[in-house]
Protein backbone atom coordinates (compact mmCIF):
# COMPACT_ATOMS: atom_id res chain seq x y z
CA UNK A 1 0.00 0.00 0.00
CA UNK A 2 1.25 3.82 -0.78
CA UNK A 3 0.18 6.69 1.69
CA UNK A 4 -0.99 7.94 -2.00
CA UNK A 5 -3.26 5.94 -3.39
CA UNK A 6 -5.58 7.36 -7.07
CA UNK A 7 -8.89 6.30 -5.21
CA UNK A 8 -7.92 8.79 -2.35
CA UNK A 9 -8.86 12.03 -4.94
CA UNK A 10 -12.52 11.45 -4.93
CA UNK A 11 -12.13 12.09 -0.97
CA UNK A 12 -10.72 15.84 -1.50
CA UNK A 13 -14.42 16.51 -1.00
CA UNK A 14 -14.77 15.19 2.49
CA UNK A 15 -11.80 17.73 3.96
CA UNK A 16 -14.97 19.37 5.63
CA UNK A 17 -14.64 16.68 8.19
CA UNK A 18 -14.44 17.99 11.07
CA UNK A 19 -13.70 21.05 10.56
CA UNK A 20 -16.71 21.82 8.41
CA UNK A 21 -16.74 25.74 8.64
CA UNK A 22 -13.21 26.24 7.38
CA UNK A 23 -13.70 23.34 5.01
CA UNK A 24 -16.85 25.25 2.96
CA UNK A 25 -14.69 28.95 3.19
CA UNK A 26 -11.72 26.89 1.63
CA UNK A 27 -14.17 25.33 -1.14
CA UNK A 28 -16.08 28.61 -1.92
CA UNK A 29 -12.64 30.33 -1.86
CA UNK A 30 -11.54 27.49 -4.04
CA UNK A 31 -14.37 27.68 -6.94
CA UNK A 32 -14.00 31.45 -6.71
CA UNK A 33 -9.95 31.25 -7.20
CA UNK A 34 -9.86 28.97 -10.00
CA UNK A 35 -13.02 29.92 -12.16
CA UNK A 36 -13.13 31.48 -14.83
CA UNK A 37 -12.38 35.40 -14.40
CA UNK A 38 -10.39 37.66 -16.62
CA UNK A 39 -8.43 34.76 -16.82
CA UNK A 40 -10.09 32.06 -18.61
CA UNK A 41 -10.79 29.03 -17.17
CA UNK A 42 -8.33 27.35 -19.35
CA UNK A 43 -5.13 29.96 -18.38
CA UNK A 44 -6.17 29.37 -14.92
CA UNK A 45 -5.99 25.41 -15.27
CA UNK A 46 -2.27 25.46 -16.66
CA UNK A 47 -1.29 27.43 -13.88
CA UNK A 48 -2.74 25.23 -11.24
CA UNK A 49 -1.09 22.10 -13.29
CA UNK A 50 2.07 23.92 -13.05
CA UNK A 51 1.71 24.31 -9.36
CA UNK A 52 0.64 20.87 -8.84
CA UNK A 53 3.69 19.97 -10.57
CA UNK A 54 6.09 22.24 -8.84
CA UNK A 55 4.17 21.26 -5.57
CA UNK A 56 4.84 17.11 -6.41
CA UNK A 57 1.28 16.87 -5.60
CA UNK A 58 0.26 13.13 -7.06
CA UNK A 59 -3.66 14.17 -6.48
CA UNK A 60 -3.76 17.69 -8.13
CA UNK A 61 -1.42 16.51 -10.99
CA UNK A 62 -4.20 13.65 -11.44
CA UNK A 63 -7.30 16.17 -11.04
CA UNK A 64 -5.68 18.63 -13.73
CA UNK A 65 -4.08 17.05 -16.50
CA UNK A 66 -7.75 15.55 -16.47
CA UNK A 67 -9.35 18.73 -16.38
CA UNK A 68 -6.52 20.41 -18.80
CA UNK A 69 -7.59 17.06 -21.33
CA UNK A 70 -11.24 17.84 -20.65
CA UNK A 71 -10.73 21.90 -21.50
CA UNK A 72 -8.82 20.54 -24.87
CA UNK A 73 -5.49 21.54 -23.61
CA UNK A 74 -2.80 19.49 -26.06
CA UNK A 75 -0.27 17.68 -24.83
CA UNK A 76 2.43 20.13 -25.80
CA UNK A 77 0.76 23.01 -24.00
CA UNK A 78 0.88 20.59 -20.56
CA UNK A 79 4.59 20.19 -21.19
CA UNK A 80 5.34 23.87 -22.05
CA UNK A 81 3.69 24.84 -18.77
CA UNK A 82 5.70 22.35 -16.81
CA UNK A 83 8.97 23.58 -18.40
CA UNK A 84 7.45 26.84 -17.26
CA UNK A 85 7.28 25.32 -13.63
CA UNK A 86 10.55 23.63 -13.62
CA UNK A 87 12.60 26.16 -15.37
CA UNK A 88 11.21 28.66 -12.54
CA UNK A 89 11.87 25.99 -9.99
CA UNK A 90 15.41 26.06 -11.26
CA UNK A 91 15.64 29.70 -11.30
CA UNK A 92 14.14 29.80 -7.83
CA UNK A 93 16.76 27.84 -6.71
CA UNK A 94 19.57 28.85 -8.51
CA UNK A 95 18.22 32.79 -7.27
CA UNK A 96 18.79 31.79 -3.44
CA UNK A 97 22.97 31.22 -4.70
CA UNK A 98 22.94 34.70 -3.99
CA UNK A 99 23.14 34.03 -0.56
CA UNK A 100 25.68 31.30 -0.72
CA UNK A 101 28.09 33.97 -2.75
CA UNK A 102 27.02 36.49 -0.51
CA UNK A 103 28.10 34.77 2.61
CA UNK A 104 31.47 32.80 1.09
CA UNK A 105 31.91 36.63 0.12
CA UNK A 106 31.62 37.88 3.70
CA UNK A 107 33.03 35.08 5.67
CA UNK A 108 36.13 33.82 3.67
CA UNK A 109 39.44 35.89 3.71
CA UNK B 1 -18.70 -7.26 -27.80
CA UNK B 2 -21.86 -8.64 -28.00
CA UNK B 3 -25.02 -6.58 -26.37
CA UNK B 4 -25.78 -8.96 -23.22
CA UNK B 5 -21.81 -8.94 -22.61
CA UNK B 6 -22.01 -4.87 -22.75
CA UNK B 7 -24.93 -5.26 -19.73
CA UNK B 8 -23.72 -7.91 -17.40
CA UNK B 9 -20.03 -5.42 -17.57
CA UNK B 10 -21.94 -2.47 -16.71
CA UNK B 11 -23.94 -4.12 -13.89
CA UNK B 12 -20.82 -5.22 -12.13
CA UNK B 13 -19.44 -1.94 -10.64
CA UNK B 14 -18.02 -2.82 -7.56
CA UNK B 15 -18.53 -0.46 -5.25
CA UNK B 16 -20.36 2.12 -7.26
CA UNK B 17 -24.05 2.72 -6.74
CA UNK B 18 -26.08 1.60 -9.65
CA UNK B 19 -27.65 4.53 -11.25
CA UNK B 20 -31.37 3.75 -9.66
CA UNK B 21 -29.62 4.09 -6.34
CA UNK B 22 -28.50 7.87 -7.11
CA UNK B 23 -31.67 8.74 -9.13
CA UNK B 24 -33.59 7.24 -5.93
CA UNK B 25 -31.46 9.04 -3.40
CA UNK B 26 -32.37 12.25 -4.79
CA UNK B 27 -35.94 11.48 -5.22
CA UNK B 28 -36.14 11.12 -8.46
CA UNK B 29 -37.20 7.85 -9.20
CA UNK B 30 -38.96 6.77 -11.77
CA UNK B 31 -37.68 9.15 -13.96
CA UNK B 32 -40.90 9.47 -16.39
CA UNK B 33 -41.28 11.49 -20.41
CA UNK B 34 -42.40 14.85 -19.81
CA UNK B 35 -43.87 14.44 -23.82
CA UNK B 36 -41.92 13.80 -27.23
CA UNK B 37 -40.38 16.87 -28.34
CA UNK B 38 -37.78 15.18 -30.21
CA UNK B 39 -38.09 12.14 -32.88
CA UNK B 40 -35.02 11.04 -33.60
CA UNK B 41 -34.85 8.62 -35.98
CA UNK B 42 -31.76 6.16 -36.85
CA UNK B 43 -32.22 5.45 -40.47
CA UNK B 44 -29.35 2.43 -40.42
CA UNK B 45 -25.96 1.53 -39.07
CA UNK B 46 -24.12 1.48 -42.34
CA UNK B 47 -21.46 3.94 -42.22
CA UNK B 48 -18.39 4.34 -44.40
CA UNK B 49 -16.41 5.27 -41.23
CA UNK B 50 -15.50 3.20 -38.17
CA UNK B 51 -14.76 5.49 -35.31
CA UNK B 52 -13.29 4.04 -32.45
CA UNK B 53 -15.80 5.56 -30.06
CA UNK B 54 -18.98 4.87 -31.77
CA UNK B 55 -21.72 3.68 -29.77
CA UNK B 56 -23.51 2.05 -32.64
CA UNK B 57 -20.66 -0.14 -34.06
CA UNK B 58 -20.89 1.11 -37.39
CA UNK B 59 -19.03 0.99 -40.68
CA UNK B 60 -18.88 -0.20 -44.15
CA UNK B 61 -20.05 -3.77 -42.96
CA UNK B 62 -23.51 -3.29 -41.43
CA UNK B 63 -26.58 -3.85 -43.56
CA UNK B 64 -29.34 -2.72 -40.94
CA UNK B 65 -31.46 0.02 -42.85
CA UNK B 66 -34.24 1.69 -42.32
CA UNK B 67 -37.16 0.58 -44.87
CA UNK B 68 -39.50 3.05 -46.42
CA UNK B 69 -42.92 1.55 -44.49
CA UNK B 70 -41.30 2.65 -41.00
CA UNK B 71 -39.94 6.12 -42.70
CA UNK B 72 -43.24 6.64 -43.84
CA UNK B 73 -45.24 5.81 -40.08
CA UNK B 74 -42.73 8.34 -38.75
CA UNK B 75 -43.99 11.13 -41.44
CA UNK B 76 -47.41 9.90 -40.26
CA UNK B 77 -46.78 10.64 -36.35
CA UNK B 78 -45.20 13.92 -36.91
CA UNK B 79 -48.12 14.97 -39.43
CA UNK B 80 -50.36 14.08 -36.33
CA UNK B 81 -48.42 15.29 -33.30
CA UNK B 82 -46.51 18.99 -32.71
CA UNK B 83 -43.02 17.29 -32.56
CA UNK B 84 -40.55 20.20 -32.46
CA UNK B 85 -37.56 18.36 -33.64
CA UNK B 86 -36.89 15.18 -36.51
CA UNK B 87 -33.47 14.13 -35.68
CA UNK B 88 -32.17 11.59 -38.36
CA UNK B 89 -29.17 9.41 -37.49
CA UNK B 90 -27.27 6.69 -38.71
CA UNK B 91 -24.90 5.22 -39.37
CA UNK B 92 -24.10 7.44 -41.94
CA UNK B 93 -27.76 8.61 -42.85
CA UNK B 94 -26.88 9.66 -46.38
CA UNK B 95 -26.66 5.64 -47.12
CA UNK B 96 -30.06 5.37 -46.16
CA UNK B 97 -31.86 5.37 -50.21
CA UNK B 98 -34.74 6.83 -49.00
CA UNK B 99 -32.83 9.72 -47.40
CA UNK B 100 -33.57 12.62 -50.06
CA UNK B 101 -37.20 11.51 -50.15
CA UNK B 102 -37.57 11.61 -46.87
CA UNK B 103 -35.86 15.32 -45.51
CA UNK B 104 -38.03 16.64 -48.73
CA UNK B 105 -41.36 15.52 -47.26
CA UNK B 106 -40.56 16.03 -43.48
CA UNK B 107 -38.93 19.85 -44.29
CA UNK B 108 -42.75 20.60 -45.44
CA UNK B 109 -43.69 20.01 -41.77
CA UNK B 110 -42.10 23.12 -40.89
CA UNK B 111 -39.60 21.44 -37.90
CA UNK B 112 -36.59 21.69 -36.55
CA UNK B 113 -35.21 19.18 -38.67
CA UNK B 114 -31.39 17.80 -38.61
CA UNK B 115 -29.20 15.44 -39.79
CA UNK B 116 -26.20 13.89 -38.49
CA UNK B 117 -23.47 13.68 -40.97
CA UNK B 118 -20.06 12.59 -40.80
CA UNK B 119 -19.49 15.39 -44.09
CA UNK B 120 -16.66 13.25 -45.45
CA UNK B 121 -19.04 10.99 -47.56
CA UNK B 122 -20.67 14.37 -49.31
CA UNK B 123 -16.90 14.42 -50.70
CA UNK B 124 -18.03 11.65 -52.53
CA UNK B 125 -19.51 11.56 -55.85
CA UNK B 126 -22.52 9.22 -55.33
CA UNK B 127 -23.42 11.85 -52.12
CA UNK B 128 -22.09 15.44 -52.82
CA UNK B 129 -25.88 16.25 -54.18
CA UNK B 130 -26.82 15.95 -50.42
CA UNK B 131 -25.14 19.39 -49.89
CA UNK B 132 -27.55 21.01 -52.07
CA UNK B 133 -30.33 18.44 -50.35
CA UNK B 134 -29.49 19.78 -47.29
CA UNK B 135 -29.48 23.60 -48.21
CA UNK B 136 -32.53 23.68 -49.90
CA UNK B 137 -34.16 22.29 -47.34
CA UNK B 138 -32.82 23.92 -44.39
CA UNK B 139 -31.70 20.66 -42.57
CA UNK B 140 -29.46 21.69 -39.49
CA UNK B 141 -26.63 19.70 -40.18
CA UNK B 142 -24.56 18.50 -36.75
CA UNK B 143 -21.24 16.75 -37.55
CA UNK B 144 -18.41 15.07 -35.40
CA UNK B 145 -15.33 16.35 -34.78
CA UNK B 146 -14.18 15.22 -31.67
CA UNK B 147 -10.78 17.77 -31.46
CA UNK B 148 -9.63 20.81 -33.37
CA UNK B 149 -6.02 19.12 -33.12
CA UNK B 150 -5.89 16.82 -36.65
CA UNK B 151 -3.76 14.06 -34.70
CA UNK B 152 -6.28 13.45 -31.94
CA UNK B 153 -9.14 13.75 -34.11
CA UNK B 154 -8.03 11.10 -36.56
CA UNK B 155 -7.27 8.57 -33.70
CA UNK B 156 -10.98 8.20 -32.73
CA UNK B 157 -12.08 8.47 -36.66
CA UNK B 158 -9.65 7.08 -38.46
CA UNK B 159 -6.66 8.86 -40.58
CA UNK B 160 -7.13 11.61 -43.02
CA UNK B 161 -11.10 12.59 -41.34
CA UNK B 162 -10.20 15.57 -40.25
CA UNK B 163 -9.19 16.86 -43.15
CA UNK B 164 -11.98 16.04 -45.06
CA UNK B 165 -14.70 17.36 -42.63
CA UNK B 166 -12.73 20.64 -43.04
CA UNK B 167 -12.82 20.29 -46.89
CA UNK B 168 -16.79 19.41 -46.47
CA UNK B 169 -17.14 22.43 -43.93
CA UNK B 170 -15.34 25.11 -46.62
CA UNK B 171 -17.69 23.85 -49.25
CA UNK B 172 -20.26 23.93 -46.98
CA UNK B 173 -19.54 27.66 -45.35
CA UNK B 174 -19.34 28.57 -49.29
CA UNK B 175 -23.34 27.95 -49.53
CA UNK B 176 -23.90 29.63 -46.72
CA UNK B 177 -24.14 26.82 -43.77
CA UNK B 178 -22.85 28.64 -40.46
CA UNK B 179 -22.41 32.00 -42.01
CA UNK B 180 -24.09 34.31 -39.82
CA UNK B 181 -27.68 35.45 -40.74
CA UNK B 182 -27.78 32.91 -43.76
CA UNK B 183 -30.79 30.78 -42.34
CA UNK B 184 -28.13 27.65 -42.86
CA UNK B 185 -26.84 25.80 -39.41
CA UNK B 186 -23.81 23.16 -38.89
CA UNK B 187 -23.10 22.11 -35.47
CA UNK B 188 -19.92 20.46 -34.41
CA UNK B 189 -19.95 17.48 -31.22
CA UNK B 190 -16.92 17.55 -29.48
CA UNK B 191 -16.73 13.92 -27.46
CA UNK B 192 -13.36 13.29 -26.11
CA UNK B 193 -10.68 11.42 -27.29
CA UNK B 194 -10.01 9.30 -24.43
CA UNK B 195 -11.07 8.00 -20.62
CA UNK B 196 -11.95 11.66 -19.66
CA UNK B 197 -15.06 13.91 -19.56
CA UNK B 198 -15.47 16.69 -21.74
CA UNK B 199 -14.92 20.29 -19.97
CA UNK B 200 -17.16 23.39 -20.38
CA UNK B 201 -18.72 23.26 -23.28
CA UNK B 202 -18.66 27.03 -23.08
CA UNK B 203 -14.78 27.06 -22.54
CA UNK B 204 -14.74 24.64 -25.69
CA UNK B 205 -16.59 26.40 -27.91
CA UNK B 206 -15.04 29.60 -27.73
CA UNK B 207 -11.70 27.41 -28.58
CA UNK B 208 -13.07 25.49 -31.20
CA UNK B 209 -14.33 28.91 -33.11
CA UNK B 210 -10.76 30.23 -32.48
CA UNK B 211 -8.53 27.57 -33.38
CA UNK B 212 -10.70 26.67 -36.09
CA UNK B 213 -11.53 29.99 -38.11
CA UNK B 214 -7.76 31.02 -37.70
CA UNK B 215 -5.96 27.82 -38.60
CA UNK B 216 -8.71 26.02 -40.62
CA UNK B 217 -10.53 28.75 -42.48
CA UNK B 218 -13.91 27.32 -41.44
CA UNK B 219 -16.79 28.38 -39.29
CA UNK B 220 -19.70 26.31 -37.52
CA UNK B 221 -22.68 27.47 -35.16
CA UNK B 222 -22.80 25.85 -31.96
CA UNK B 223 -20.30 23.37 -30.22
CA UNK B 224 -22.32 20.66 -28.31
CA UNK B 225 -19.94 18.49 -25.57
CA UNK B 226 -21.02 14.89 -25.20
CA UNK B 227 -19.59 12.27 -22.91
CA UNK B 228 -18.97 9.26 -24.50
CA UNK B 229 -21.08 6.52 -23.10
CA UNK B 230 -19.54 3.01 -22.18
CA UNK B 231 -21.43 1.12 -24.76
CA UNK B 232 -20.58 -0.36 -27.67
CA UNK B 233 -16.74 0.20 -28.88
CA UNK B 234 -15.75 3.18 -26.44
CA UNK B 235 -16.60 0.45 -24.12
CA UNK B 236 -14.59 -1.87 -25.72
CA UNK B 237 -11.35 0.77 -25.71
CA UNK B 238 -12.32 1.52 -21.72
CA UNK B 239 -11.48 -2.22 -21.01
CA UNK B 240 -8.54 -2.55 -22.80
CA UNK B 241 -7.11 0.27 -21.88
CA UNK B 242 -7.17 -0.63 -18.28
CA UNK B 243 -9.51 2.47 -17.98
CA UNK B 244 -13.17 0.92 -17.27
CA UNK B 245 -12.95 1.43 -13.53
CA UNK B 246 -11.88 4.65 -12.97
CA UNK B 247 -14.08 5.93 -15.71
CA UNK B 248 -17.27 4.90 -14.37
CA UNK B 249 -16.01 6.02 -10.86
CA UNK B 250 -15.51 9.35 -12.43
CA UNK B 251 -19.02 9.41 -13.82
CA UNK B 252 -20.40 8.28 -10.41
CA UNK B 253 -18.81 10.62 -8.42
CA UNK B 254 -19.69 13.82 -11.20
CA UNK B 255 -23.34 12.92 -10.65
CA UNK B 256 -25.31 16.03 -11.21
CA UNK B 257 -29.04 16.15 -9.89
CA UNK B 258 -29.37 19.13 -12.64
CA UNK B 259 -28.67 17.31 -15.36
CA UNK B 260 -31.35 14.48 -14.15
CA UNK B 261 -33.57 16.68 -14.65
CA UNK B 262 -32.68 18.00 -17.76
CA UNK B 263 -31.53 14.41 -19.40
CA UNK B 264 -32.78 14.20 -22.95
CA UNK B 265 -34.87 10.49 -22.68
CA UNK B 266 -37.76 12.80 -20.87
CA UNK B 267 -38.63 14.73 -23.90
CA UNK B 268 -37.03 12.28 -26.39
CA UNK B 269 -38.11 9.20 -28.48
CA UNK B 270 -35.53 7.31 -30.97
CA UNK B 271 -36.82 4.63 -33.62
CA UNK B 272 -34.79 2.20 -34.77
CA UNK B 273 -33.97 0.71 -38.34
CA UNK B 274 -36.62 -1.25 -37.59
CA UNK B 275 -39.28 0.82 -36.23
CA UNK B 276 -38.66 -0.32 -32.58
CA UNK B 277 -38.61 2.42 -29.88
CA UNK B 278 -36.40 3.67 -27.73
CA UNK B 279 -35.96 6.13 -24.63
CA UNK B 280 -32.82 7.07 -26.79
CA UNK B 281 -30.00 6.06 -29.37
CA UNK B 282 -27.97 4.35 -26.65
CA UNK B 283 -30.70 2.41 -25.16
CA UNK B 284 -31.20 1.54 -28.60
CA UNK B 285 -27.56 0.05 -28.90
CA UNK B 286 -27.96 -2.20 -25.68
CA UNK B 287 -31.50 -3.36 -27.52
CA UNK B 288 -33.30 -1.85 -24.58
CA UNK B 289 -36.86 -0.89 -26.09
CA UNK B 290 -39.30 1.24 -24.53
CA UNK B 291 -40.93 -0.79 -21.75
CA UNK B 292 -43.60 -0.25 -18.47
CA UNK B 293 -46.42 -1.06 -21.12
CA UNK B 294 -45.27 1.91 -23.73
CA UNK B 295 -45.73 -0.11 -27.30
CA UNK B 296 -42.20 -1.09 -28.23
CA UNK B 297 -42.97 -0.63 -31.84
CA UNK B 298 -43.18 2.55 -34.14
CA UNK B 299 -46.19 0.50 -36.17
CA UNK B 300 -48.01 0.77 -32.72
CA UNK B 301 -47.55 4.22 -32.18
CA UNK B 302 -49.95 5.45 -29.33
CA UNK B 303 -49.10 8.78 -28.11
CA UNK B 304 -50.86 8.86 -24.39
CA UNK B 305 -48.78 5.44 -23.61
CA UNK B 306 -45.78 7.10 -24.89
CA UNK B 307 -45.94 10.77 -23.75
CA UNK B 308 -45.25 10.13 -19.74
CA UNK B 309 -43.72 6.74 -19.91
CA UNK B 310 -41.00 5.03 -17.53
CA UNK B 311 -37.55 5.83 -19.01
CA UNK B 312 -35.67 2.39 -19.15
CA UNK B 313 -32.31 3.09 -17.36
CA UNK B 314 -28.89 1.47 -16.73
CA UNK B 315 -25.68 2.20 -15.70
CA UNK B 316 -24.18 3.47 -18.71
CA UNK B 317 -27.12 6.30 -18.36
CA UNK B 318 -24.40 7.77 -15.73
CA UNK B 319 -22.79 9.26 -18.86
CA UNK B 320 -25.81 11.68 -19.43
CA UNK B 321 -26.17 12.85 -16.06
CA UNK B 322 -22.44 13.87 -15.17
CA UNK B 323 -20.69 17.04 -15.21
CA UNK B 324 -22.39 19.67 -17.16
CA UNK B 325 -24.94 16.51 -18.38
CA UNK B 326 -24.83 15.56 -22.00
CA UNK B 327 -27.40 14.91 -24.63
CA UNK B 328 -27.67 14.90 -28.24
CA UNK B 329 -27.91 18.13 -27.93
CA UNK B 330 -24.80 18.60 -25.91
CA UNK B 331 -24.65 19.95 -22.16
CA UNK B 332 -27.70 20.14 -20.84
CA UNK B 333 -26.72 22.19 -17.55
CA UNK B 334 -25.27 25.79 -17.69
CA UNK B 335 -22.10 23.92 -15.54
CA UNK B 336 -20.67 25.91 -13.18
Amino acid sequence: MSYYEPKDLADFPNITEWAKKEGNKFFEYYGAATGAGKLTEREKSLIALTVAITQNCPYCIDAYTTKCMSLGISSEEMMEAAHTGAAMMAGVTLAHTTQIRKIIKKKEM
Amino acid sequence: MDVSDQLRILSQINDIPSLAQKIREINMFPLCAKGIDILQINTGRCCNLSCRHCHVDAGPHRTEVMSRPVLDKCLEILSSFPISTIDITGGSPEMNPHLEWFIGEASQLNRRLIVRSNLTLLLTESYRHFMDVFAKNKVEIVTSLPDYLEAKSDRQRGAGTFHKVIEALRELNSMGYGMKNSGLCIDIVHNPVGAYLPGSQAALEHEYHERLEVEQGVHFNQLFCLTNIPIGRYLDYLIASGNFDDYLSELCQSFNPDAVKNVMCLTTLSAGWDGSLYDCDFNQMLDLTVNHGAPKNIMNFDMDKLKNREVVINNHCYGCVAGCGSSCQGATTAGD
